[in-house]
């Protein structure tokens, strides 16, 4: 019954996301405010079948219904609770839904606080992700249906892979999820203007938000994606530059470059059909991503299940979504204004300039990822590109952008001065020097490699410092507690991230540079010393888990004699997928992480045990988490709460160098331009 | 045109859907060998049914024959093994098998219950002469010609096509 | 959905090998190396972590537990005691299973594109950029709006549409 609910609830809402992507639309090109009016209940309503759907699987697994076919596949009856239900996105199906799921929460979101937007854009906005709905529920209920049953019913399922059976799949998908949807947030935005025909400042402003949103869910997911990998895989590594990671990475990359195009045409009109072609492009590599996950075409360990003909319908879609708006992107944006005037030296040529180096790095990973699809399909032979060749061509490229990451925001708007910006940052540029040079030195290794790393490091931290006491240092009779408090929040936002991107290439290259890997022989009692670590193997005993069987060991941690941890590693057997799983054993630390592995037991009773000490190994994630935290303060700008204070023109005037601030409840001193 | 420009994002996305499309009929996981067309790889096995026999890639010089990779513990090899059975009965070309990674008890027992289409089958109880043919998945079958040049390798099972269609054509090309 | 393998390797491999020195169990001390010569372990894995395992294609030879994984494995390292190179290790396993097998693509015609696309791009990238920055700066005021028109948002509630 409850699946059949679910089956038809998400049919009702193929209806209901064909009538929000008809008549909103149509509604604006004829003038008809009442179908126009229709967008906000129709989106509603396309919500709330979405979700009875989603609720009907979550209810199928949780009852542990195993006459549904997806259930069967992907749950069991000792899976315990928590991962019954994550289990309702474990499988390529159920995935899916939790697309169309992310979706409609965007679009619900949408339409609630889009209250101070004018109707027709509102009604387009709408349209264009019930069209995307549309797809994605035609492709769902026609190759890819969820609910599907499984006749006879079995007597129990074939359980989720054990690798899923973490944590971290509970919350990773979704929130990856919310960021890849919520990219479609800013190309309904794009694609609404281009067919409205209004392109302005005021686009931007009202995108700029959802943006950000966006960005800060996928940077949650893709972090938390790395996390994962690096602590359930039992080796260490956090990014293997695998097809499905980098399906996300360049979503990331082109969502980061419109982010900041977005803030230039938010403040000075200009890039206008730029900013809108990174809004298609960022949404379009969120649909290419999915193709890749789910056709078949690359080869990857997070691949779902493949079937070409499920392939064949995403790629129609995939043509159907981009090509149109391409197209309508060719036809519209040539009558686009150029906005405000800027110099060849100003912030927004820096801007600019960072955009294209990260629209080249996102190139840069599509054609690694793709390359050997190209001379397969070619027939120039199979080839792999992994690791090697995207650590050797990333980063070059990132350094740049690190660079430009210094100067921009000291950068005035419209023009900036060279002799001013080499005053400014000529003591960030020595600091950052000395500053790699020396902790190079005291960490016991200069390398050139590490060097640059630190180099760029601390070239952010020093420019972020700089740009910091310009904005707070006393003056005027002001204090610095009185110029602070006046930092608009997306201004801090700023610091906080490009902070956040110091600390993450700080946790790289130092991890990097200094990790230690040790594979020892452990008999009781056995020691091994790394960096004064001293790791005391103390026995391996039996124990059943709720759904598997595990040989757990016990590794004593001190440190100059006292005691730092108890480590227990474990090697688990899962009953029924019978898979080996190594759970390895992480003491967590600011400065670093201790992580012992379990191997497998040789002659005597005594254990291979593989030990490591992972130096700042968390400031790659904590950087991350900053990053979020940037991201947050930014969309909490007062500009964007306050409704109110956005019907006000600003009562200074326009002036010449330095430019003008945003409309602000009293009226401030000039300074505070948020970028 | 000035406005011509703009079309450049919609051209490069038709190229790359294009290679998608062409993508959608490609295996990205399947390894073609760089060995077609090359000499088979030297070897000296003994045989299956008899430790203290063995053969040569020279001793096969002067014939066209098919090797055929297989083991008791596959379970693909017994999809193809009737095909096979039935294939060295019409004695087109003589059928070699490379027991991989096998026990010697095992592989026997295995034959006589499932039918011996080969005219001996090597031992690779370590996989040694298998890696050297790049040999990745069992079943794997060669087709090698007169003068011990590989000229056909198939992945996975035999299927009735590629037989009729593949590989007869060429037994054909290469014996005339 | 594939079942992806754990990654447990080396150290099912070194299980298998000799152990060193003959530890009592009786008798704790400090634990000795898994391997024999830790130096050419090292070099066996930075030579195998290029490799794509053939078997679970998505893990690399060093860090795979298939069988085949397991005998690459023991075939370098006997080839690195034979003293053979890194070049001669490569060549060996592309003789046999192709460039599929690289996870560092090898510089050819064919990847040409591959190895100088990024910097090419980079390059064209800013050249673009700069043609288009100095052709605007070119353009006489007019073509541009005002400060005015493109800070704040517009009066009227009904909102722009043009």
């Amino acid at each position: 019954m409850i699946p059949e609910l679910g089956h038809f609830a998400l049919w009702l809402a193929l209806a209901t996301a064909l009538l929000l992507g008809v008549l909103p639309l149509a509604g604006t090109l004829r003038e008809r405010d009442e179908w126009m009016a229709l967008a906000r209940p129709l989106a509603t309503a396309l919500c709330i079948a979405v979700g009875i759907a989603f609720v009907c699987l979550t209810a199928s697994f949780v009852r542990n219904d195993f006459s549904v076919l997806y259930v069967a596949s992907n749950s069991n009856s000792a899976l315990p609770l928590q991962y019954r239900i994550a289990g309702v996105w474990g499988g390529h199906e159920g995935s899916l839904l939790l697309w169309v799921t992310m979706l409609c929460v965007w679009m619900a979101a949408v339409a609630s606080f889009s209250r101070h937007l004018p109707q027709p854009v509102v009604a387009r906005i709408l349209s264009v992700m019930g069209w995307v709905a549309v797809g994605f529920l035609l492709f769902t209920l026609i190759t890819s249906n969820p609910f599907e049953r499984l006749l006879p019913v079995p007597a129990d399922g074939r359980d989720l892979n054990p690798l899923l059976q973490d944590p971290g799949m509970v919350i990773h998908p979704p929130m990856l999820y919310m960021g890849y949807v919520g990219f479609s947030v800013a190309f309904a935005f794009a694609v609404s203007a281009l067919i409205g025909g209004n392109l302005d400042a005021q686009w931007a402003r009202w995108t700029r938000p959802w943006t950000l949103a966006a960005w800060m869910f996928l940077t949650i997911g893709i972090t938390l994606g790395s996390w994962w990998a690096y602590y359930t895989l039992g080796w260490g590594g956090w990014w293997f530059w695998d097809p499905v990671e980098n399906a996300s990475f360049m979503p990331w990359l082109a969502g980061t470059a419109l982010v900041h195009s977005l803030a230039v045409t938010e403040k000075r009109g200009a890039f206008k059909s730029w900013t809108v072609l990174l809004a298609i492009l960022a949404f379009s590599l969120s649909l290419l991503g999915t193709f890749l996950v789910r056709s078949g075409v690359l080869s990857s360990v997070h691949a779902f299940a493949t079937d070409p003909r499920r392939g064949l319908f995403i790629l129609a879609f995939l043509v159907i979504v981009v090509g149109t708006s391409l197209a309508l992107y060719a036809w519209r944006a040539p009558r686009v204004g150029l906005g405000s005037r800027f110099a060849l030296l100003s912030r927004e040529t820096l801007l600019l300039g960072n955009n294209v180096m990260l629209v080249v790095a996102m190139a840069a990973v599509l054609l690694g990822t793709l390359y050997p699809l190209l001379l397969d399909a070619l027939g120039m032979g199979k080839i792999s590109v992994g690791p090697p060749y995207f650590d050797t061509v990333f980063v070059p490229l990132m350094a740049p952008v690190v660079f430009l990451m210094g100067i921009g925001p000291l950068a005035r708007w419209k023009q900036a001065s060279l002799p001013e910006l080499a005053l400014r940052l000529r003591w960030a540029f020595a600091v950052a020097v000395l500053a790699a040079l020396g902790s190079g030195w005291l960490a016991g290794r200069i390398a050139p490699g590490t060097t640059l790393g630190l180099l760029m490091a601390w070239w952010l931290v020093a420019s972020v410092a700089t740009d910091l006491w310009g904005r707070v240092k006393p003056r005027e009779g002001a204090g610095i507690g009185a110029r602070a408090a006046l930092l608009p929040r997306a201004t801090l936002g700023m610091m906080v991230a490009h902070l956040g991107v110091a600390v993450f290439i700080f946790g790289v290259t130092l991890v990097k540079t200094f990790e230690v890997e040790r594979d020892v022989r452990m008999d009781m009692g056995d020691t091994t010393t790394i960096e004064g670590y001293v790791f005391t193997f103390r026995g391996v005993r039996e124990l059943d888990g709720p759904n598997y069987r595990a040989a757990r060991a016990r590794v004593e941690v001190t440190r100059d004699g006292r005691k730092v941890a108890d480590m227990f590693p474990e090697k688990r057997i899962y009953r029924v997928q019978r898979n080996p799983m190594t759970n390895a054993a992480i003491q967590t630390g600011f400065t670093r992480d201790l992580y012992v592995s379990l191997g497998e037991a040789v002659d005597g009773g005594a254990w291979i045990v593989r030990v490591y000490y992972k130096p700042f190994i968390d400031w790659i994630w904590g950087g991350c988490v900053l990053m979020v935290l940037g991201g947050l303060l930014a969309a909490t700008d007062r500009r964007y709460r306050s409704r109110a204070a956005a019907s006000v023109t600003p009562a200074a005037t326009p002036a010449a160098p330095p430019p003008l601030a945003p409309a602000m409840r009293r009226v401030g001193t000039l300074e505070h331009e948020a970028p | 045109m000035k406005s011509l420009k703009f079309l450049i994002p919609l051209a490069l996305f038709g190229v790359l859907a294009l290679f998608l499309a062409a993508g959608l009929k490609l295996d990205p996981r399947e390894v073609p060998s760089p060995l077609i067309g090359k000499p088979a790889p030297d070897f000296k096995l003994t045989r299956l049914d008899d430790p203290t026999a063995s053969i040569s890639r020279d001793d096969m010089l002067g014939k066209v024959w098919i090797l055929n990779v297989w083991a008791s513990w596959c379970v693909a090899c017994r999809e193809e093994h009737p095909m096979l059975v039935e294939f060295a009965q019409r004695k087109l070309v003589p059928v070699y098998g490379l027991n991989y990674k096998d026990v010697r008890a095992d592989g026997t027992a295995w034959l006589s219950r499932h039918g011996n289409p080969y005219e001996a089958s090597l031992f690779d109880g370590d996989g040694r002469v298998g890696i050297d043919f790049g040999v990745y998945g069992v079943p794997e079958t060669f087709v090698i010609d007169r003068k011990g040049v590989i000229r056909f390798k198939q992945i996975g099972p035999l299927t009735p096509e590629v037989l009729r269609d593949r590989i007869e054509p060429l037994l054909k090309s290469l014996q005339a | 959905m594939t079942h992806p393998e754990t990654r447990f390797a080396r150290v099912v491999l070194l299980a298998c090998l000799v152990l060193f020195g003959a530890t009592s169990p009786l008798r704790a001390g400090e634990a000795a190396p898994a391997a024999d010569d830790p130096a050419l372990e090292a070099r066996l894995v930075a030579i195998t972590s290029e490799l794509r395992c053939l078997v679970c294609q998505n893990q690399t030879i060093a860090d795979s537990h298939a069988d085949l994984a397991v005998d690459l494995r023991n075939q370098v390292r006997e080839m690195l005691r034979r003293g053979d190179s890194r070049e001669q290790i490569v060549a060996y396993m592309t003789a046999r299973y192709g460039d599929f097998v690289l996870y560092r693509p090898p510089l050819k015609e064919s990847t040409a594109l591959l190895w100088f696309g990024p910097a090419l791009l980079m390059v064209a990238g800013l050249v673009v950029l700069v043609v288009v920055l100095r052709r605007r700066a070119r353009l006489p005021d007019e073509s541009f709006e005002t400060d005015d028109d493109t800070s704040g948002p517009t009066p009227a509630a009904g909102g722009p549409t043009s």
